[in-house]
């Protein structure tokens, strides 16, 4: 099919197009440089951006259906009846899989990248992945409290190292590697937790900064498209940017093809100055200060909205903690030599102190990173708040009128612990078209396989907004923003006037990194002794068979020098 | 033909390392396998055709003609009810869903007669849990209440628990504590360091005195507790503590005696409270090899586990209303598809009655009670050895069920949606 959008106001940061009136021409589900016989959207002095890009958001697998089982609750909240294309609907934290496809395409969001994949329950995300419809997917499996990875960076074996990674891609079909709380992982294994980047991991001597460095050179040598991704160790913790901007320092010396060398993700959750809860405050502007500085790193909010969500994460060592000071019904699940998880329900209230100034570090991070191009706009969904809430985020980035209303109504500690007010930086829509697309694609290295932009032989993923770019109203942007006029995914029309037209499946994209063959039969063989000995599984069952990734692209890279 | 790595189709455990030897499309060996896995396996009487009740009688037809009134029997109805998937795979999980929302029916699972209470708990409370081989690795203190899995799960303590080694675990029996709380001593209890016999229906006062012990208010439990003297009740919960990895797995035992999802709650928060002070695990002992199977993709396609009512055109989910035997006691539903599943067998009489009064389709590999109450009968390939699918473990790790020999039947899957079709076609969509 042929279609030819004209009259739009295109936003395309990739291309170096800003606002400006250009005709899209799409055939066969890419971006092409004229068509024939087309079906014309004229879109009418509207906003036309590339299809949106989540870079981090928890929507398939084992701990988001254990957050749905746990909380029927929140099941309810958002019930929405069969219709004739779509499927019923449930959920606002924690959506059936349905309404998680059906909420990004209104949104006019086309890829979404689930974060946290523990690799022995990696065919759950594929499974789930299959009946999210509409998007595009790829999940980053879980790699930095693996016993055989803590025991190469222990032993420096960067060879096999590398090997098993590589090998582990193909067998979660998996898309780069996902650190959390490094280290801190295995100690919860006993209950226990790793406090800094220096301190041993009980029974393995390898410390955090040692785990961290290794699998970001590995990342590195195998020339993934995407960095590592980070969730640094001490989440939510008072006082935690020092550890923060001590990761960040961490892989300074390592190399990269011309991107980021780290992902920090939900970056709120971790720059917090002060001691204790009474005392903590905002240091966003440090974290900011050196994103601005340096170009190795890029990091994302994770920007808390007020009201109830579920919190749930690898980290489990810090669910446990939120557990121990809320009470509230927890989670937990250790995954044999692995990793592990919690989940926790959360209510972030105007009317405490904490939630406010850490509703604000997410908004001053955003604001006080010069380049867009170093972050992107997420809430962690669902730990900050759900996906659903990003328009209502982008509202007020880019009107300080719209933060000035908001600040009235909240807890007054905003005032001394936390930066905001001072802020006068409204964002625009070129900003916003590169935190939502093109720099997310970007970070994960999806802009040389046609995602973030509009160029010739691009997916023809595009959403057209329902607003013109000189409205200036936050709370029309708002609407706009969240029933796009038209999404556009691989060249068909799915959404239109905020109805689902049309329910394609979307497809999972995967890293297969090309890898020295001996040394992975060696490699292999030290796997072999930990499936005979220690996994309850055995080896042959393990890797994700082709059957659960029905729509597959394969990402193929090519190794860099052997050590 | 040796094919190794087999998953056995039959318990929660879904042992996932059995070798079988087909011969001419026949299992004609199984190595390694339980004796009640290695009987499935092997294999026993099928049903040969399908059937359709004529005059009382079950007489043999075809697929396409028992689809279509099967097809009939469902569209006609107003309240259907489809229950089962006690021992399917997923793929067949989903195509049952989705025929749930076409109709309007309400999609129910054996959960709703076994571990029910296990998921209302989990609302109430949560669950610190772990995979199996995270007990295999680390556990030194192992816990089963209320349920004997040296019957139910036999490989359970040589794969997992007691008499395996691991990583942190390499004394293997010698340095785990094993103990077993039920009402009678059990096979289970037989291998156990220490048997605690409760009293019937007093594990929730037990619990809460392990709790209060805990939690330092010892001073308000009595001299003796459902059985257990008070003394006895400290010593547990200090052992508890000074373990370094402790797992509490519980059967039906807590969650079918008085109490049921109050018990798992207690039984839950106990572990919960033990992990202010060490690191401990509670994993339900999960029946079939993949009930959890259908709560997951029931869980991800709904949101909700077990008991979705459909007939709002929209999940609604209410147990004790929606659960069941709840809606068959209550004489509500009018027609009811049972898949992979006897209730016949299981079910309260009075769930049974209504079952013999409504039109019923069985889809089943076998022929049990509820084919005596059936009004079609479709026999399925076997999933797990005649079909490949997913399965999810007791402790929530998906597996790829293998093929081992050609059906003779349609899987599940291919039966549902080929009902599904029919229906949309005579429903004029």
């Amino acid at each position: 099919m042929e279609l030819l959008i004209t009259n739009g106001i295109v936003y395309d940061p990739i291309n170096q197009i800003s606002g400006e009136k250009v005709d899209i021409f799409i055939k066969d589900g890419k971006i092409v440089s004229g068509v024939k016989n087309p079906k014309t959207i004229d879109a009418g002095g509207r906003i036309v951006m590339p299809g949106g890009v989540d870079m981090h958001t928890h929507i398939a697998g084992g701990k988001m259906n254990v957050g749905r089982m746990l909380r029927p609750e929140d099941g309810r909240r958002g019930i929405e009846s069969k219709k004739k294309l779509t499927r019923a609907c449930t959920g606002y934290s924690v959506p059936n899989t349905f309404a998680t496809g059906y909420r990004y395409a209104k949104m006019g969001y086309t890829t979404t990248f689930e974060p946290a994949m523990p690799p022995l329950l990696a065919r759950h995300t594929h499974e789930e992945f299959r009946d999210i419809p509409l998007v595009d997917k790829g999940a980053i499996p879980l790699l930095d409290n693996h016993w055989l990875i803590l025991e190469y960076v222990k032993s420096g074996d960067m060879d096999k190292l590398a090997a098993y990674i590589a090998w582990m891609m193909n067998a979660t079909k998996g898309y780069g590697i996902k650190i959390v709380n490094a280290g801190g992982g295995e100690a919860w294994g006993w209950g226990k937790n790793v406090r800094n980047l220096d301190e041993m991991v009980p029974n393995f001597d390898v410390t955090p900064a040692e785990i961290i460095h290794g699998l970001a050179e590995a990342n590195e040598r195998l020339n993934l498209p995407h960095s590592i991704h980070i969730h640094c160790n001490n989440l939510g913790h008072p006082g935690n940017c020092d550890t923060t901007l001590a990761t960040f320092d961490l892989v300074k010396d390592v190399t990269s093809n011309n991107r980021q060398v780290m992902h920090a993700t939900h970056a709120q959750f971790h720059s917090y100055g002060g001691s204790t809860w009474a005392d903590m405050y905002s240091k966003a502007d440090a974290i900011a200060s050196y994103v601005n500085s340096h170009d190795h790193v890029t990091v994302d909010p994770g920007q808390v909205m007020f009201g109830d969500t579920t919190t749930m994460t690898a980290d489990g060592p810090m669910e446990h903690e939120l557990h121990m000071m809320s009470k509230r019904k927890w989670t937990n699940k250790d995954v044999e030599l692995e990793t592990g998880s919690g989940i926790i329900p959360v209510f972030y209230s105007r009317k405490v102190s904490i939630n406010t100034i850490q509703w604000a570090i997410g908004l001053e991070l955003v604001l006080l990173i010069k380049s867009p191009w170093k972050t992107a706009i997420t809430t962690d969904h669902p730990n900050g708040a759900p996906f659903t809430r990003y328009p209502e985020i982008i509202s007020l980035l880019m009107s300080k009128k719209r933060r000035e209303e908001a600040l009235k109504g909240v807890h007054s500690a905003i005032n001394k612990r936390a930066i905001l007010s001072s802020i006068d930086r409204e964002l625009n829509w070129a900003d916003i078209a590169i935190m939502t697309r093109a720099s997310p694609a970007k970070i994960l290295g999806l802009d040389k396989h046609g995602k973030g932009h509009l160029g010739i032989g691009a997916d023809a993923d595009i959403s057209i907004y329902d607003i013109s770019p000189e409205e200036d109203d936050p709370r029309k942007i708002q609407s706009a923003l969240s029933n796009a006029k038209y999404t556009i995914k691989g060249g068909e029309i799915v959404v239109k006037d905020g109805e689902i037209v049309a329910v394609p499946e979307g497809r999972t994209y995967w890293v297969n990194p090309e890898f020295d063959g001996d040394v992975t039969k060696a490699m292999l063989e030290d796997l072999a002794v930990k499936f005979k000995d220690y996994y309850s599984v055995s080896l042959a069952n393990y890797p994700v068979q082709d059957a659960y990734v029905p729509h597959p692209i394969e990402i193929k890279t090519r190794c860099k020098n052997a050590s | 033909m040796i094919i190794t790595d087999v998953l056995c189709p039959f318990c929660g455990d879904l042992c996932d390392d059995i070798i079988v030897e087909v011969e001419g499309n026949k299992i004609i060996e199984v190595k390694e396998a339980c004796e009640t896995g290695m009987s499935k396996m092997m294999g026993h009487e099928r049903i040969a055709a399908p059937m359709i009740r004529e005059n009382g009688k079950l007489v043999k037809t075809t697929y396409e003609t028992a689809i279509t009134k099967a097809a009939e029997i469902l569209t006609n109805s107003l309240r259907p009810l489809m229950y089962g998937w006690g021992s399917t795979t997923c793929e067949a999980d989903k195509k049952g869903i989705e025929l749930a929302e076409e109709l309007g029916a309400i999609v129910d699972n054996t959960t709703s007669v076994c571990h029910a209470p296990s998921i209302l708990a989990l609302q109430d409370v949560g669950l610190p849990s772990c995979t199996l081989g995270q007990i295999k690795n680390r556990a030194d203190l192992i816990i089963y209440w209320g349920s004997n899995q040296a019957e139910a799960h036999p490989r359970h303590m040589s794969k997992y628990t007691s008499f395996t080694k691991g990583f942190f675990t390499k004394e293997g029996r010698k340095g785990k504590y094993v103990m077993v709380f039920d009402i009678r001593k059990t096979t289970t209890a037989e291998v156990a360091n220490e048997f605690v016999q409760i009293l019937p229906g007093e594990d929730y006062r037990v619990l809460s005195a392990l709790r209060a012990i805990l939690a330092g208010a010892g001073d308000v439990v009595p001299f003796s507790v459902g059985g257990v003297p008070k003394g006895k009740l400290i010593e547990i919960v200090d052992r508890m503590k000074n373990s370094k990895f402790g797992v509490l797995f519980f059967g039906m035992g807590l969650t079918h005696s008085r109490g049921k999802p109050y018990n798992v709650a207690n039984a839950i928060s106990l572990v919960r409270d033990l992990n202010a002070h060490t690191k401990f695990a509670v994993i339900p002992m999960r029946g079939h090899y993949n009930v959890l199977g259908f709560n997951q993709v029931c869980t991800w396609s709904t949101g909700f586990a077990f008991a979705v009512d459909f007939a709002r055109g929209q999940p609604w989910y209410n147990p004790g209303e929606t659960s069941t035997v709840d809606v068959l006691n209550r004489g509500e539903c009018d027609s009811a598809l049972i898949v992979a599943s006897d209730p016949a067998a299981h079910f309260p009489r009075k769930s049974v009655e209504h079952l013999a009064r409504i039109p019923l389709i069985q889809i089943d590999p076998y022929a049990s009670l509820t084919t005596e109450l059936a009004d079609v009968v479709l026999p399925a390939a076997i999933a797990g050895i005649e079909v490949e699918g997913t399965a999810y473990r007791m402790d929530g790790v998906p597996l790829r069920l293998r093929k081992l020999i050609e059906p003779v039947h349609l899987s599940d899957e291919e039966i549902l949606s080929r009902i599904l079709s029919k229906v949309r076609e005579i429903r004029g969509d």
